[in-house]
């Protein structure tokens, strides 16, 4: 299932953790507006995957594309990958906005300051469009009325709401999310998938680690079963979800829906 | 016998007796008294004496030393107690390595003999030269002329010091959630800009007291260059009463300057300490400054 156009294309990603082997040479292609959810047990490899294609785990080998960049590495010569350095990888990471599970809000800035700092000091946005920016994207995401309040001072869904603003805020390309609602409270989930849900019908590309079977068959263009660092089974959810080919997805789904 | 109460909100309630609070509090006011009796009735004190000495230039000029030295050594403490925290950090083992066996040398051995050999570094190194090993010299000087008493103090105190603050700044990056550095990661903000913006903030806050800690005890272990003859605080009380034996008022005026000090200092910790809590309290009240600040400056 090679294709030239997709925007994030992943070719035989190879990562393992000492003796432990977690991802068995992934090949994966997502489209541009395409929402992909990533599902499987803890400890099959989607954490892994994701943070690999923003180059925060760096893959043993296979290659990453997300648009035209080769994820960390330049190849001057066909076959042989030069490592990028740490600036240049960086401005790769400007294509791809990333949230996560603990939120990892800045906890030391105001929520106004944690969405502002990359775009003030990385896409060097002057400060009244950076905070222009900023106030779109927190009313947005329903979270205007707390531009002043400090992380610690709201409950984890707003914590999340914000984080998907901060990362929104640098105009990436492409949204990852790594089980952004497994660390809330019941009550909390719903709106920080409501949020989620908006960005994927405005167009966002998103790849989500996901829990979630409700929001993956809502909003999810495909989805991807993970099993022990493969992707054993993907197609839309009504085929994953509904009508399961593989055994140990019927297995996974039994447990979890 | 009465029924139970229907309603319960009119109750007294009578406090438990704290008999041995009263204890206490007799205990240490008889003692205040007393000490503060000795104070002003003992005419061994000599505290026309104390007044005398208290803004004596000899006096000043040593807190002036005094101060200076913990200043100096401090800064440079820090800065190269930064440098050891990072080496120490490193994935190399070599750096990481290094950076250890300064700080097991600078701790494991008293600053005191640090002190004596720093002052006496001529007689195993005569001669200072910055230069290729085994090739041309760029510079030379000779050693004698470039160890006085104060390269020999700051040098002294700020590279023992530095070694306790090594681990004092390790503990405190240490303890920045590995998060923090992922999301500031993510979101393409540089190594450098990182580490000032994100990280250092954090790891301050764990810093800050323990650090505020050492700069009080850097003032007044920087007593110790006495021994090489650098007239500090104490060094110039001593020097005046070896010559009046006026031993108790003169050392009253020393402790009276330290005390000043800590107090000052100490209230900057407090200073610092708020400051660099914003967003860890609950309290609202800064925060909001802090972001109209922020908002006003476009």
């Amino acid at each position: 299932m090679a294709d030239r156009e997709a925007l994030i294309r992943l070719r035989n990603i190879r990562k393992s953790f000492g003796e432990n082997t977690v991802l068995h040479g992934i090949d994966l292609d997502v489209h541009a507006g395409e929402v992909l959810c990533l599902i499987g047990a803890s400890g099959s490899g989607k954490s892994t995957l994701l943070r690999c294609i923003n180059h925060l785990e760096v893959p043993d080998s296979g290659r990453i594309y997300v648009g035209d960049h080769l994820m960390g590495y330049e190849e001057r010569t066909p076959g042989r990958l030069h490592e990028l350095s740490r600036r240049k990888v960086a401005a790769q990471r400007t294509e791809v906005g990333m949230v996560f599970q603990h939120f990892n809000l800045f906890p030391h800035l105001t929520v106004l300051e944690n969405i502002v700092e990359a775009p003030l000091r990385v896409r060097k946005l002057d400060k009244s469009t950076a905070i222009a920016t900023a106030r779109d994207l927190l009313q947005r995401v329903g979270m205007s009325h707390k531009e002043n309040a400090y992380p610690r001072q709201l409950s984890g869904g707003q914590q999340q709401r914000v984080a998907i603003a901060r990362g929104l805020a640098m105009r990436p390309k492409v949204m990852l999310f790594d089980e952004p609602t497994s660390a809330l409270d019941p009550e909390l989930v719903g709106e920080v998938l409501d949020v989620m849900t908006g960005l994927a019908r405005d167009g966002m590309t998103m790849i989500v680690v996901t829990h979630e079977m409700g929001f993956a068959r809502e909003a999810g263009d495909r989805v991807a079963f993970m099993s022990d660092g493969m992707i054993l089974e993907m197609g839309t959810p009504t085929q994953v979800l509904s009508n399961p080919v593989h055994e140990r997805t019927r297995a996974f789904l039994s447990k979890v829906l | 016998m009465t029924s139970p109460r229907q309603t319960v909100d009119a109750d007294t309630i009578v406090r438990r007796p704290r008999r041995w609070r009263w204890v206490g509090i007799a205990a240490v006011v008889i003692a205040a008294v007393s000490v503060a009796t000795n104070f002003i009735t003992n005419p061994n004190y000599k505290w026309d004496v104390v007044g005398r000495y208290l803004f004596d230039p000899r006096i000043l000029n040593g807190l002036g030393t005094t101060l200076l030295l913990t200043l100096v050594g401090m800064v440079i403490a820090l800065a190269v107690g930064l440098g050891l925290a990072v080496m120490r950090m490193s994935k190399s083992g070599l750096l990481s390595a290094s950076a250890g066996a300064y700080i097991w040398f600078f701790r494991g051995t008293p600053v005191l003999v640090q002190l004596i050999l720093w002052y006496n570094l001529a007689i195993v190194i005569p001669e200072f030269s910055i230069g290729i090993p085994f090739g041309p010299t760029l510079w030379s000087a000779d050693t004698n002329s470039l160890i006085t008493p104060w390269t020999a103090a700051v040098l002294g105190l700020s590279l023992n010091e530095a070694a306790y603050l090594a681990e004092i700044i390790r503990s405190g990056i240490v303890s920045v959630d590995r998060g923090q550095t992922e999301a500031a990661d993510a979101l393409a903000i540089g190594r450098a800009t990182s580490f000032r913006r994100i990280i250092l903030p954090q790891a301050l806050r764990v810093i800050v007291p323990p650090a505020a800690n050492e700069a009080i005890g850097l003032l007044k272990y920087s007593s110790v260059v006495s021994v090489i003859a650098l007239p500090e605080l104490l060094y110039s009380g001593q020097l005046i009463y070896s010559r009046t034996y006026e031993t108790i008022p003169v050392l009253i005026v020393v402790c009276i300057w330290y005390l000043v000090v800590v107090t000052v200092l100490t209230g900057l910790e407090h200073l610092l300490e708020r400051r660099l809590g914003v967003g860890f309290t609950t309290g609202g009240t800064t925060s909001r400054r802090w972001s109209r600040w922020l908002i006003a400056k476009r």
